[in-house]
Parts: C-alpha cells; structure tokens; sequence
C-alpha cells in the first residue's frame, strides 16, 4: 500500500487484523474480582500501589520524628529506625511509583489511548496483578516475622545486608529479595503486554508520531523495566543464595563481632554495579512516564499544542538509552576504579541535555497558552518545580568532584526526594485529578483539590529545601543519632524539626485526598465523557466509565495527532484525533 | 467484537524490503512489525529481557572468578569422565551439547511441519525435541551427582576457590530449569498437535485464545534461545 499517495488526515489504511477476542465475564467475581479487562486491572493496581504507599507514609513519619525529635518517643529504637528508611524506600520507588505508573496508569491508558479493546493477552495481565499482590503481601509479612523487616537500607548493599546485627537479618532480608524476585516476575507479564499493545495493537490511523506523549512515556519506562528489572532479579537470587547457601558472590572474608565468617573471597562491588544497572534505569522507569502524563496535561490545560512534539518524543527514547550507562555515578566512592568516575561523570551530564530539552519545551508550551489553572495544571507546574529543582542539584551530584563529599548527606536525600518522589507524586496527582473523571464518570472537587494541591506543593518545598542545606553542613542521611558532632552547629537540630512539623503536615494533607477520592465518587459533579475538551481517544469513548471493550461496536479511526487544539479557523478549541478533517466545524471559514 | 479472529493473519499487507521497508513499517499505523502475531512479538521481547537475565549471571560469573582469591579448578579436568581406562576432558559436556543442539534442529523441523498442517510429522518432531530435552536434562542430573560426590558443594569445593560450585549450581540450575520448563511446555503443544487443537482452533484451557500453528514457532523461538544461552555457558564457563 502506498501510504504517501494519500493524505493522511483524510485517509486511514483499512484494518489490517480483525477484531479482538475478548473474553466477557459474566459474573461479579469474573469482573471485579479475576477480571481480565485492562481497566479493572488498573485499579486493583492504584489502589494496592496506594494502599502500601500509605504504610511507606507512616514509616516515613517514623523517621521524621527520630531525626527532629531525638530522645523524645521511645517506641522507635536504632532498629525500627533503619527499618523505616529501608521499608519506606523500597515501597515508595517500587511497590507504589513502578506499579502506580506502569501497572496503574498504563493499564488503563495504554489501550484506550492507542485506540485498542484491551491489552493483547488479557489473561497474563490479570496473572501480573495477583502475582504483584503476592510480592506485597511477602512484604508485609516481613513486619510480623521475628526480627521484623530489613534495615539494610533501600540499596540491600551487602555485607551489611546479610550479616547478624543489621535488623531483620535472619527473616525480614528473605522476605524483601523474594517478594523483590515475584514483583519482577509479576512486571514483566504486564510489562510485555504494554509493550506488545502498543508496537502491535494500535487502531487505524495511530501511527507511532500520532501517539499521545503519555503513551511514549509509559512505553519508553516498560521497555526500560524490562532490560533493567533483570540485574535486581538476578543479585536478589545471588544475595539469597549467600545467605541461605552458604555462596560468596557477594560477601568476602569477614570477622564479625569477634567471628571469623563463613565467607570467602566475594565480591561486594558486584552487587552494587548490579544493583544499580537496575536501580539507575529505575529512576527513569519512574520519571518517563511522569514526562509524558506532564506533557499532555500541559497541553490539554493551555489549550495548545506540546511545544516539540517530536523532540519530545525522542528526547524520551535518548533518556532511555542513555539511563542505561549512568549506573556508577551511584558509587563515586565505592572504591571503584577512579576511571570510571570520568566516564560516568561525562554520561551523567549528557543525559542533562534531553532533560534540559524536554523543560524547555514544557515551559514554551506554557508560553502564550490559554492557561487553565485547574487542578492538574497546578500540578502539572508544580511538576516543573520540583523538576527543574531536583536537575539542578544533580548537576552538583553527577561531578564527582562536588559529589564526593556530599556523598551520604541529606543534600542527597534532598535531591532524589525532589526529582524522583516530588516531582513524579506532582505528576501522580495530576493525573488522577485528569482521569478520574472517565474513571467514574464524576469530577473530583475543586476545592478540596486546589486546597491539596497547596499544601503538598509548599509543603514538600517546606521540607526539601532546608535539608539541601542540612546536607551542606555535612548532616549525614541514614543516621539515628547525630550525637554530639563538633561540626554540625546545634542549629541544624531546630531546622531538623521544622522538618519534621512539616513533614507531619504534608502527610495528613494527602488524607484530605484521600477523603475526596471517596466522596466525589458518591458526591461529585458528573463529569459527561469529555469534561477537558480533550482530544485523545480516551476521552471520546460511548461511555463513560468506558465499558469492557472500550469503544463500543467499532473502532475509532485517528486521522491526526494528538495535540489539536485553538487550531485556527476551527470552531472549537480542539479537535479529537478520530476527528477527519472534512468534519471540522469551521463557520468563520476565513481561508 | 463478535467475530473473533485471532491475533495473527498471514501476509495481509504487502511488505517493502530493506531499510526503506523498516522505516515504512514503523511510520505506519496499527503494527510495528507487519505480520507478526502477537504471541510471537511477546516472545521476542520476553527473550531479550531474559538475555539480560542471563548476561547478568554471566559477568557476575565472570567478575567472581576474576576477584576470586583461590584458584579456579580447571574445567576440563573437573568435567573430564572415565571412559574405557582413558581421561577424557569435557566428553559428557560435549554429548549433552550435541544433544541439546540437535533438538534445535528437530524442533525448527517441528515448525516447518507445522506450517504445513502436518499433524502427525510436527508432534512426533516436538515429542523428539522434548525427548532430547529431557535426555539433556539427565545428563546434566548425572553431572551433578557426580560433582557432588566429589565435594563440589555451592559453597566449597576441594578443588579451589569455592565461587567455582557457587557458580556452576547457579548457573547451570537456571539454565536446566529453562530447559525443563521449555520440556513441559513443548508437551504440552505436542499434546495440542495430537488432539487436533490447533487445527479446530480450540480455546486454551486458562487463557481462552483460539489454538493456531503459529504457536509452534512461538515454542521454538524459546527453545532455540535456550540453546543459544547454553553455547555461551559452554564457552565461558565450560572452555575457558
């Protein structure tokens, strides 16, 4: 077929496959419960995700009381202290932000933005979700087993990590690596759908440059998943077998309190270039996604079209690829050879260019726009706040000259908390405040949400930026105590604790979230199917909720991208993309 | 969405070749890969992801050895077998290779048969390629109750640095845990075959999806895979 012969905003090819097979519950547990349809999958996702997001909130209060208010709650001990930094991380990045996005978002966006009736095998999709459920319920466990969770921190580094003396040595470390190998193996049977639905399973008409950015986004971060997720599988399967066969992959000779160790001649580093071949692509598994939501927010709430759509585009494929060899600007002073630190140093700051890239384009989409301030708006902005915020003080991490020593300070915690939590929980929000209402078919409320978005917003800047400064003193991260430490003035405890206040503060915030969540289901305004006037495909379903099979008895057909809108001479401020262009309404007919 | 046709249509669109013809297929809509089925695109994708998997057991293999602070047993003495009063260096691995690779070649029979609706030649050439999957299975058994009773213990070993036994347990048990699974499955197609499955494009009992032929070539994209990652645990762990 010659494709070019035609113009492509009035022609789309003929079907090239026919229509999928589906497989229509009949019963309540067959749709709500096993459902196979995408969009079920989703929420059981999201709220799971949310669900062990919260208990991630509470550890990190736990933390936030020792470190403002030392001596004054004697219910958290050294223990439970490394065990809420370690439990607290690992959720948030993985059990919530991984899950949330692919799991959540890219569940129910992935088929009904390309124009697709579910994922291509429903059935391993719903396998994914309950194995996913299984691995956070290991974890769980781990709080109620002897010895309580692990405390080795989010990073597992070994030695520490398996050795008697580190909290949840002997149960908590098993549980965590395998209910890390289940999550892995639960992701890649949703991740291989996302992926698959997206190359294979598009409607007539959506060529991959016509994708909404959201789908670039999530797709970019599942691909990421899929090539990074094995480093973690396989260092979880070595450190398991280190402590329960006996191994030393991992763990050298070592004498410990007074003991010569079982162990001999492993190697440590391993595990970190392991881990964190995982665990840099991770933080773009988290940040993709939240690039592309950002990007159609933008869009749809300045009624204007994403500042260079194709930059943007490929910006996200070179952030891809080039998170792929970054990894050991994790380890400038892990003792590696000092070589090294050149070379990653020199990937680092080329990664900046794409990023830098992708800010510049959402700030000039801004730009002369018909700015909405509604909720996701704001938070879509806050996003760039907090974005911008967090690059920047990666440039100071990523040269290992300033890095080295603000290695293990809070200016790191500072950091990735602006760039990687902030800034993608922004995007979370938004979104939700975006979709809820083709979720349920009711608005959430305005004022609870411009209330929430407020309080999060200044809240976290509340937080973050004294804890840069903390960290320029040389106030160590990780530490249950500081003590009694000639080079930290006794003025940084009273910052610690306006840290905490706030902290505190921004915590119960999100319960106000929470609470309209529930209460606009029952109570908010309906929404109709299109309450944005937004021009991608989920948006111009028959229903809403979008029934099983999506877009009723047929297909839609996309004749344009998804960025059409304040198109001049058009009669409306946008135009859906399944929208031909002889049916745009154009009374001024000015040409 | 009533009618139900599968995932997979045989030449439906008419392809370009060459580089122009990769540009094409990914500037256009519906499908990146023309003519692929799903099943067969999921396949690829879940086999680069277990590439890494195996790359990464392979380096970390490799790093190991390189900061191991004993000697590394030398392979072909350790896998060496006794056979008629002579020593010979890595003879089992060696038997369990052309094993393993000769099922490679019944099974890309067992697709070409299978393409051509041959029922009866396609599952006696899967239940071969299983047959020989199995075999390889057994000798691998074999291999290491004889290291066991050696000493070989993933963690020590009387020959040298103990990451040796750690190593080769691990590796070599994640691989054969990929050949038993692909045993399994390659049963159960075979089955598939022999019942007429395929042909009448019965649902799958989990999943529900319409049986086709192309399942066969799915199957035997993992199976060569599997092949694959063995000819690399050969050369690094085996020869070098």
């Amino acid at each position: 077929m010659d494709y070019a012969a035609h113009d492509a905003s009035t022609f789309a090819p003929p079907a090239e496959v026919g229509e999928m097979e589906l497989y229509h519950a009949k019963t309540f547990i067959g749709k709500y419960i096993w459902s196979q349809d995408a969009k079920v999958i989703a929420i059981q996702y999201a709220i799971t995700a949310i669900g062990i997001g919260l208990v991630a909130l509470v550890l990190s209060w736990m933390m936030r009381l020792q470190l403002g208010f030392p001596d004054t709650f004697n219910f958290i001990d050294p223990s439970n202290y490394l065990q809420s930094v370690t439990l607290h991380g690992m959720i948030m990045v993985i059990y919530l932000l991984t899950a949330l996005f692919l799991g959540g978002f890219g569940n129910y966006l992935i088929p009904l933005m390309v124009g697709a009736r579910d994922m291509v095998f429903p059935y391993v999709n719903m396998v994914s979700y309950w194995v996913y459920l299984a691995a956070v319920l290991l974890l769980v466990a781990s709080f109620f087993v002897p010895g309580g969770p692990t405390g080795a921190g989010w990073t597992l580094y070994p030695p520490q990590a398996i050795l008697q003396g580190t909290p949840g040595a002997t149960w908590g470390i098993i549980l965590m690596l395998v209910s890390l190998a289940l999550f892995i193996i639960g992701f890649t049977m949703g991740g291989l759908n996302y992926v698959v639905t997206v190359l294979q399973a598009r409607t007539r008409g959506m060529t991959l440059m016509r994708m909404p950015l959201t789908i670039w986004g999530i797709f970019m971060a599942t691909v990421l998943a899929l090539l990074a997720f094995p480093a973690l599988f396989v260092s979880a399967i070595m450190m398991l077998f280190d402590l329960l066969l006996g191994t030393s992959f991992f763990m050298p000779a070592l004498v410990s309190m007074g003991q010569q160790g079982e162990h001999t001649g492993g190697n440590p580093i391993l595990f970190q270039h392991l881990f964190w071949f995982f665990g840099h692509p991770e933080v773009y598994i988290v940040a993709l996604p939240a690039f592309g939501i950002v990007s159609d927010l933008l869009s749809v709430h300045a009624r204007k079209n994403i500042f260079g759509y194709r930059m943007m585009v490929w910006a996200i494929v070179a952030i891809g690829g080039l998170s792929f060899v970054v990894w050991a600007h994790h380890m400038y002073v892990s003792g590696m050879n000092p070589y090294f630190g050149f070379f990653f140093a020199t990937t680092t700051l080329i990664i900046a260019i794409p990023t830098a890239l992708k800010v510049y384009n959402w700030v000039l989409t801004l730009w002369h726009g018909n700015i909405h301030l509604t909720v996701p708006m704001l938070f879509a902005i806050g996003f760039i706040f907090a974005f911008i915020h967090g690059g920047l003080t990666g440039l100071f991490l990523g040269n290992v000259t300033v890095s080295v020593p603000l290695s293990d300070t809070m200016f790191v915690v500072a950091h990735f908390h602006m760039v990687m939590a902030v800034a993608p929980i922004m995007v979370v929000f938004g979104a939700i405040y975006h979709w809820y209402p083709k979720i349920t078919g009711r608005m959430l409320d305005d004022a609870m949400g411009k209330f929430h978005f407020w309080a999060t917003f200044l809240g976290t800047y509340a937080i973050y930026l004294p804890m840069h400064y903390l960290g320029f003193l040389g106030v160590p991260r990780r530490y249950f105590a500081v003590g009694g430490t000639d080079f930290i003035p006794e003025s940084a405890q009273s910052l610690n604790a306006g840290i905490t206040i706030a902290a505190l503060i921004v915590g119960a915030v999100q319960m106000v979230f929470l609470y309209n969540l529930v209460w606009s289901y029952f109570k908010g305004k309906p929404s109709g199917g299109n309450p944005w006037n937004a021009t991608t495909l989920e948006w111009q379903t028959p229903d809403t909720p979008p029934t099983h099979g999506n877009f009723g008895p047929t297909l839609p057909v996309v004749y344009r991208w998804a960025y059409d809108y304040s198109v001049p001479g058009a009669d409306q401020d946008f135009i859906p993309q399944n929208v031909p262009a002889g049916e745009v309404a154009r009374s001024g007919s000015k040409s | 969405m009533t009618q139900a046709t599968p995932t997979h249509t045989a030449a439906s669109v008419p392809l370009v070749d060459g580089v122009q013809g990769i540009v094409a297929d990914w500037s256009s809509d519906q499908r990146a890969f023309k003519n692929v089925p799903w099943g067969k695109a999921m396949m690829w994708i879940f086999l680069l992801s277990d590439t890494f998997i195996f790359s990464s057991f392979l380096i970390s293999y490799m790093t190991v050895r390189m900061s191991a602070v004993e000697p590394w047993p030398n392979a072909s003495e350790v896998f060496a077998l006794t056979l008629f009063g002579k020593s010979i260096p890595l003879i089992l691995i060696a038997i369990m290779t052309f094993v393993l690779i000769s099922s490679s070649g019944t099974m890309a029979m067992a697709v070409k048969f299978g393409y051509e609706k041959n029922r009866k030649m396609t599952f006696i050439l899967l239940l071969l390629t299983a047959a020989l999957g199995a075999t390889f299975v057994g000798m691998q058994a074999f291999e290491w109750t004889k290291l066991i009773h050696e000493g070989v213990r993933p963690w020590g070993n009387p020959m040298g640095a103990a990451q040796f036994g750690s190593a080769f347990f691990m590796i070599t048990g994640f691989h054969g845990t990929h050949v038993s699974i692909g045993v399994i499955f390659l049963i159960i197609v075979a089955i598939k075959v022999y019942r007429g499955d395929l042909d009448n494009e019965r649902p799958g009992f989990l999943t529900g999806r319409k049986g086709n032929y192309e399942m066969v070539e799915t199957m035997g994209l993992y199976w060569h895979f599997v092949d694959l990652v063995w000819v690399f645990i050969f050369a690094v762990f085996y020869l070098w």
